[in-house]
């Protein structure tokens, strides 16, 4: 399945919608997406993955630099995922404790990421 | 002997093509499904892994994908760049992941190895056999 991107507010965060696959060919299109964010002023920004159904190393490359670049910019970072197989990835590759990760997107914006 | 050999160009576009094939053979050996998403994140890293090291090297030369089935469900992955760039890959610890220094290549690198090492029981990574290159070798029990 095709990447899908979309924005929406929520308070003072931006929260992008992705969906599909992230993957060496789509990812590409999603560091695009998160630059344009930040380049705009975006600085508390959620990425809710609850569409994606395929997440591989260069994706989760594209989302530790958007935290970095957030942090330098005293920014916040969050992540929105539910789903097991995704958890799975973010705590063998030990990433699960470099993003502030919520099962929702409520908790996500609610908790101040 | 291999089942199913693909073989294409190194171009991202056709590492999804890959995983499908990969899937799509593992199904048919009899893998347990609750595997099947594993083995196409495992051959999904391992192609783009050489994918990467290809486009690193400026070779146009196929990655090669071969699927066995005999008694267990196995996959290579061929490359053919320089050997000392292959072998080593070493994964990335917490702090080292959200160090600001380390560029975001090194970083997938060091996450595509991870993801391979912790999904793939019986993982290896070793010189081919023939010319110059490395195989990424996975195997997969099957249930027959």
């Amino acid at each position: 399945m095709e990447l899908s991107l979309a924005t929406r507010t929520v308070g003072e965060h931006t929260v992008l919608e992705v969906g599909g696959e992230v993957d060496v060919y789509t990812a590409p299109r999603l560091r695009e997406r998160l630059l344009e964010l930040i380049d705009a002023g975006a600085r508390h920004v959620v990425v809710d993955l609850g569409r994606v159904d395929f997440l591989d190393s260069t994706g989760l490359g594209v989302l530790v630099g958007a935290l970095k670049r957030l942090r330098t910019a005293d920014g916040t970072f969050a992540l929105v995922c539910d789903k097991e197989p995704l958890l799975k990835i973010f705590r063998i590759t030990a990433l699960d404790q470099v993003f502030p990760l919520h099962s929702t997107v409520e908790a996500a914006t609610g908790a101040g990421a | 002997m291999a089942t199913v050999r693909l073989s294409f160009s190194p171009a991202p576009v056709h590492v999804r093509t890959a995983r499908l094939v990969g899937v799509a053979v593992a199904r048919r050996a009899g893998v347990r499904e609750d595997l099947l998403d594993e083995v196409r994140l495992a051959i999904g890293e391992a192609c783009t892994r050489a994918v990467a090291l290809h486009r690193q090297y400026g070779l146009a030369d196929p990655v090669l994908v071969e699927m066995s089935d005999a008694g267990v469900y196995a996959v290579r992955v061929v490359d053919r760049a320089p050997i000392e760039a292959g072998i080593g890959l070493a994964a990335l610890d917490a702090d080292q992941l959200a160090n600001e220094s380390l560029n975001e290549d090194d970083l997938t690198t060091g996450v595509g190895f991870a993801l391979l090492a912790g999904f793939v029981e019986d993982l290896q990574v070793r010189p081919v056999e023939d010319g110059i290159g490395t195989e990424v070798r996975m195997v997969w029990p099957v249930n027959r």
